[in-house]
């Protein structure tokens, strides 16, 4: 089991202060002009073979990212856009992270911006977010305050940071669809090419992270990439926020080493699932768009993004949604596709039409009402969602809706046949004697 | 995708305008981005229009939103409808956004949304007294503190039927209601104290 002191989030339960003072204390903050002083290349090696992936979704690593962002300025600003629009359903560790250890997020978006030439950074918070986002407001007032940041700090390097937020839409989750809503415009995502590092915000170079993926980056390069690179397995370095919510006896959040067994993860933080090991039916190992993941699978399951995707599923961002053996899978999943549906924001048909389309089509299999046959064609229709739309949003949604069918196939036969038996819910009427 | 208009024209109020604490609060905000990208702003000054109508957008003040950022009506109008978190008719004092995905649904959110339904009203009905609205939203964001509903600016986490009756009550008889867990429990720390992060004193 990870240790205490190779945590990073010390103040994840918000059990001690949050302002300056108080991350001062549990390291934030400390030597950062050394940091930058090494120099932007030596900042990208670190975090290179830090082995860091993305926290936000899809691990694509972090410094291979910051890599892209061009070495010199053509007379364009440079900008880093943190992602703190946080709603993938069962995530919920970013806002540990601006609420709790505030400095830390800042502290990464100076030496993040620094690595990539960049003297603006935004941070877009989720509208519902407005505690958080008054906290995380409050702490940068303080860094400014202690010249950490702006644009004559004791640093060393001028940089300016804005926390700037959503109204309630999942979309702005995608990350040009976030530059698009931070220009003020409809969440709707951008084609690709051209890429955010070459075009994105007001038309500049930009780079767009995930909270937690910034708020490790101080800790890291205080630490060495060694010490991260020690942590979980190759390819699966370092230390992640689980979130372990649904049917376990106590849902908390919890800072684990990547590769932990899942059934370890859960019995030694949440006390296990409900009734026992045994009574799990399911678990959606990484967020709502990520494949469920049957009972049977998760014995020898390890938490990272090779062991997850071995099983079809992926890690996600790391948010473990339990099921346990009373759950209503068909219609969990439904709630699910209605979600899709709620939140596509309708630029392309096979998305906006197809959300609801599954939707509904669940709705009827929940129930039983449904022919066999359909169950193919919902599975012929996520193909034709996956991979045809400008964002991922369709793939997140077709995804959840494969691992169902991959996995519960015959509980929705069951239910057709269920239902066939007896069309008719209401009792037959008795003669009148 | 969801159907979003305005409130019919008996709703609409005649006319808006930011107080002079907000119209400076606002330039304020225009003044963080880049010269001529003065449009980033448009969201958290339709949210501050948001507040000072009472909880809702009127198309006065979508406007006015419009005209104090230089772009034209459908500018805003296209952000103001999209965006689910701007309210587009008129909200109780005390507006309910009751989470209704599979997280909080798998740990009894939706005996939450019942009493929604039958304390209230139907989704935007406001309640006589003015005090009272709700909507079903998607993912909040505190999946481990399941079920939960946003009050306002406030997140209520861990509700029970009991607990969130309580709540309501509470609000409508304007008493003080605390935020948060409404179970023993530390945030986001599992119940009984945490497993993790016990040697950490500061």
């Amino acid at each position: 089991m990870l240790e205490d002191k190779d945590r990073i989030f010390k103040n994840l339960y918000g059990l001690h202060d949050w302002g300056l003072k108080g991350a001062r204390a549990r390291g934030a903050w400390d030597g950062t002009k050394g940091i930058l002083d090494k120099g932007r290349d030596w900042i990208i090696n670190e975090m290179k073979a830090s082995g860091l992936r993305g926290r936000g979704g899809a691990g694509f690593p972090t410094g291979l990212k910051w890599s892209f962002m061009p070495k010199q300025s053509d007379g364009r600003p440079h900008y880093l856009v943190v992602n703190a629009d946080e709603s993938e359903p069962g995530t919920c560790k970013d806002r540990e992270i601006m609420r709790h250890d505030p400095h830390l997020l800042i502290e990464g978006c100076m030496i993040a911006s620094f690595a990539m030439g960049a003297s603006h950074c935004y941070i877009y918070v989720r509208g519902e977010f407005i505690r958080e986002r008054e906290r995380l407001q409050a702490a940068v007032d303080q860094a400014y305050e202690a010249r950490l940041i702006g644009k004559d700090n004791v640093n060393g390097y001028p940089f300016d940071l804005v926390v700037h937020h959503g109204a309630g839409a999942y979309i702005c989750g995608e990350e040009t669809a976030l530059l698009e809503s931070l220009e003020g415009k409809k969440g709707q995502p951008r084609l690709k090419p051209p890429f955010p590092a070459n075009m994105g915000l007001y038309g500049c170079p930009t780079t767009v992270n995930n909270v937690e993926s910034i708020a490790v980056v101080p800790d890291i390069l205080r630490r060495g990439a060694a010490w991260f690179a020690s942590i979980g397995r190759p390819n699966n370095t370092g230390t992640k926020l689980f979130c372990l919510s649904g049917h376990v006896e106590r849902p908390c959040n919890v800072e684990e080493a990547m590769g932990i067994p899942l059934r370890e993860l859960l019995e030694k933080h949440a006390g296990g699932v409900r009734g026992g090991w045994d009574n799990l039916l399911a678990v959606i190992p990484g967020g709502s768009s990520m494949p469920l993941i049957p009972a049977h699978q998760c014995d020898q399951l390890l938490m990272d993004f090779d062991g997850l995707r071995e099983l079809k599923s992926a890690l996600g961002t790391a948010a473990v949604i339990v099921m346990d053996k009373s759950t209503d899978i068909v219609a969990a999943m439904a709630r699910i596709s209605y979600f899709y549906k709620h939140e596509s924001c309708g630029q392309c048909t096979p998305c906006r039409e197809g959300m609801g389309w599954m939707w509904r089509v669940l709705l009827r299999m929940a129930e039983g009402r449904a022919h066999k046959r359909e169950i193919d064609m919902l599975w012929e229709v996520t193909t034709q969602i996956e991979g045809h739309t400008i964002c991922a949003f369709g793939d997140g949604a077709a995804w959840p809706v494969q691992g169902l069918l991959r996995h519960f196939r015959p509980e929705i036969e069951r239910r057709i046949d269920a239902y066939t038996a007896n069309p008719h819910p209401e009792p037959v009427r008795v003669a009148a004697e | 995708m969801a159907v979003r208009r305005l409130a019919p024209p008996e709703l609409q109020p005649k006319e808006f305008s930011f107080t002079p604490e907000n119209l400076d609060w606002a330039k304020a905000q225009i003044a963080k981005y880049p010269e001529g990208r003065q449009r980033s702003a448009i969201i958290p000054i339709l949210w501050r229009a948001q507040k000072q109508a009472g909880g809702w957008l009127p198309q006065k003040a979508i406007e006015h939103v419009a005209a104090l950022l230089g772009v034209a009506n459908i500018r805003a109008l296209e952000v103001a409808t999209f965006y689910t978190m701007f309210n587009l008719e008129p909200v109780g004092e005390f507006h309910v956004q009751m989470c209704g995905t599979t997280p909080c649904l798998l740990r009894g959110g939706g005996a939450l949304l019942k009493l929604c339904h039958e304390r209230i009203g139907e989704p935007m009905h406001v309640t006589a007294d003015g005090k009272l609205s709700w909507v079903e939203v998607e993912c909040l964001g505190a999946c481990v503190n399941a079920p939960v509903a946003q009050i306002n600016d406030d997140y209520y986490e861990d509700l029970s039927p009991e607990t969130f009756t309580k709540i309501l009550d509470d609000l409508s008889a304007g008493k003080e209601v605390k935020p948060g867990p409404q179970i023993d429990r530390q945030l986001s720390a599992p119940v009984g104290g945490a497993t993790t992060l016990k040697s950490v004193k500061a």
